[in-house]
């Protein structure tokens, strides 16, 4: 029997992988052989996709960017039996630079094992970190979770050890776990890939999440905008459920946990996670004032543990391995691996999971080999839309909560979107204002009425009136929306806009309008 | 408003079934909202003091829901629809020229339904397809590596 792996992740599929997975099987039945196809989750070069792989004697050997078309010529010339000599050959994938660079402790299975099945998950190390929690009993888990120094990887950065004693601690007659899989920040999609790659990971750590503070019931929310994403979470649950992983008496450990997708509707604001508190309980997804934390009165008024993708996908392996086997990678306060997404203008873009520590110029430049375009590379954006523009002069900067903090940026959920020369940073700047605007909850004055406005102050400086004035209303009111905004949309969304104004001055100078972007 | 095969009696039998789907579920006005529009392709004026009753929610919740949600139409779209990103990694990418080259072709700008309903464009922030921009999703399915001069995943089968 012959098997083959051909990806089924949205990265894949939107390039032809499903018509790949067609015509391999319809090529092997009319040469009379048997073949096994398995639809994994990508490894997340995405260069390479769609990256068909074939089991051989000597590991999975690939066949890069393969068209369905190419199929019969692929076979032909002795594809099943992993034979060199045709261009789409790459030999085994995890020699390739791009992911011996790697560390890989969250995404060590995806694009590997097949996700629908429980069973090829737990054969890969899966449900380690379930057993070990049950002997360290809930306050070990908590414990282990502060020890691992992890942070929460939405975007914000806290300790994530906290906040799960925090929820441990209240008593309530019920409490939730949610996971918050709005990846809404352009630039990322590693919550994306795991989900599509590894979804067995997300339930245990939610299951984990659920141990450790003493709740029942997880939601998983995720953005409209990932259908295969549902879909593949959805199959994974199923399968969890029937196989006694998920539900009254889980994994036989007298342990009660249900999990229950919810679809977002397209509002980048329910990211925020009051907001997504209010989506689930089917209100219009507007922010909430802090106090109460959610981790004291959150869903349904119930204390409520809320944590991104990457963070409750990191706790099986902070279990299984040990807090301190997580926290010997990084740097400074920043302990363990952040997967970082490689996107925009770049060649190598794509997922790439390492300690903290590696700089911004290295990522572009050395793993990411430049742009893809050839043209040089003006300006890196990280952290998605509300994340700071960054030059090259800043490319030094240490991948790392702190390090960007002090250069008046921020890591965000870990993207990196890479600009060539031709980029307006005037029109990003603009952008950035815009799309405050159309996102904007409605609840705050200066996010609400000031991301208009802005719009506004940004065209006039680029119709060049009254230019000095306009330049410092601009910052005058990107100080309003900074200090006095509810939540992260309002209050960061100054950082694209003043990051442009004082890295690309020249682009808001009367002598702009190098060339229309792009 | 009220359009072909989704009469007022016929919405309100439909919300009821779809409400029923849902009985046991907190907070499911989202859900039984996206069935509805899985159902008719929009979600009728009509439907909302039906599921304020059924829910027990006054229909200013209900409206104030439907209203806040870029996912939700009040009337049918296009025979297809086609969401384009036009997000800062697909810009990256070139992504406006994509977008301009395929309002040109279709003859209709993003946001608008085409003249003969054949298609809707719409804006989309970010599909997570940023390393293989510019992307799109086209009837839910997604596309990548676009260009000005590749845009056929874009567009309807037998189309110039």
């Amino acid at each position: 029997m012959i098997r083959v792996f051909v990806p089924g992740d949205t990265a894949a599929v939107a390039v032809g992988a499903d018509e790949v997975a067609v015509a391999l099987t319809a090529t092997a039945r009319g040469r009379g052989l048997g073949l096994e196809l398995v639809r994994t989750g990508s490894r997340g070069a995405f260069e390479l996709e769609p990256l068909v792989e074939v089991e051989t004697a000597t590991g999975r050997i690939g066949y890069a960017r393969v068209a369905a078309e190419q199929v019969p010529a692929l076979v032909a010339a002795g594809m099943f039996e992993g034979r060199p000599g045709h261009p789409a050959w790459i030999g085994r994938p995890e020699d390739l630079a791009f992911f011996r660079g790697q560390t890989r402790l969250t995404f060590a299975r995806c694009g590997i094992v097949d996700p629908v099945s429980v069973e090829a998950y737990r054969a890969a190390g899966g449900w380690r970190g379930l057993a070990a929690a049950l002997s360290l009993g809930p306050q070990g888990v908590v414990d282990a979770i502060k020890a691992s120094g992890l942070r929460g990887r939405g975007g914000a950065g806290f300790p994530a050890g906290i906040k799960w004693a925090t929820v441990a601690a209240a008593s309530a007659p019920r409490k939730f776990v949610i996971c918050n899989a709005d990846e809404g920040d352009s630039g990322t999609f590693a919550d994306r890939m795991l989900m599509e790659g590894d979804p067995f990971l997300l339930i245990e750590g939610m299951v984990l999440a659920g141990f450790a503070t003493g709740a029942e019931k997880g939601y998983l929310y995720i953005r409209s905008e990932y259908p295969l994403a549902v879909r593949a979470m959805q199959r994974a649950i199923d399968a969890a459920y029937a196989a006694g992983l998920l539900g009254a008496d889980v994994a036989g450990a007298g342990i009660r946990f249900d999990l229950e997708v919810r679809v977002g509707a397209g509002a980048y604001v329910c990211g925020e996670e009051t907001a997504l508190l209010e989506s689930i309980e089917g209100k219009r997804g507007q922010v909430r004032a802090k106090p109460p934390l959610p981790a004291h009165q959150g869903l349904f008024g119930a204390p409520t543990l809320i944590n991104n993708v990457l963070t409750l996908a990191a706790v099986p392996f902070i279990l299984a391995e040990g807090a301190k086997a997580y926290a010997d990678y990084g740097m400074g306060r920043s302990r363990g691996t952040m997967p970082i997404q490689l996107a925009g203008d770049i060649r190598h873009g794509g997922l790439f999971e390492t300690a903290f520590g590696v700089t911004l110029g290295q990522l572009i430049d050395e793993i990411g080999g430049g742009t893809l375009s050839g043209r040089p590379v003006r300006a890196a954006q990280v952290g998605g839309p509300l994340g700071a523009y960054f030059p090259r002069a800043l490319f030094d900067t240490p991948f790392d909560y702190e390090a960007f903090a002090a250069r008046g940026g921020l890591i965000g959920h870990g993207g990196v979107v890479v600009f060539n020369d031709t980029v307006d940073l005037l029109q990003q700047a603009r952008f950035a204002l815009e799309f405050c605007a159309v996102e904007s909850c409605g609840k705050c004055t200066p996010c609400r009425l000031g991301s208009t406005r802005g719009v506004e102050v940004v065209d006039r400086i680029a119709a060049g009136q009254r230019r000095e004035a306009n330049l410092a209303l601009l910052q005058d009111l990107c100080e309003t929306m900074k200090l006095g905004s509810l939540c992260a949309l309002g209050g960061f969304t100054p950082y694209p806009v003043m990051s442009a104004l004082t890295h690309f001055p020249e682009d808001f100078s009367p002598a702009r309008r190098p060339e229309p972007a792009e | 408003m009220d359009h072909e095969g989704s009469s007022s009696a016929s919405v309100a039998q439909l919300c009821r079934e779809i409400v029923a789907r849902h009985a046991d579920r907190e907070g499911a006005l989202l859900p039984i909202l996206q069935d509805l529009q899985a159902a008719l392709g929009y979600v009728p004026a009509g439907a909302v003091p039906e599921i304020a009753r059924a829910l027990n929610l006054t229909r200013a919740e209900v409206h104030g829901a439907l209203s806040f949600y870029h996912d939700f139409r009040s009337a049918p779209a296009g025979r297809r629809v086609v969401k384009l990103c036009q997000a800062e990694a697909c810009q990256a990418r070139g992504g406006r020229r994509v977008t301009a080259a395929l309002e040109r072709r279709l003859g209709v700008e993003l946001g608008a339904t085409s003249a003969d309903g054949a298609v809707t464009l719409e804006p989309v922030y970010c599909l997570g397809l940023c390393a293989s921009g510019p992307a799109a999703l086209v009837e839910g399915r997604p596309v990548a590596r676009l260009a000005e001069d590749r845009l056929e995943p874009l567009l309807a089968e037998g189309m110039p």
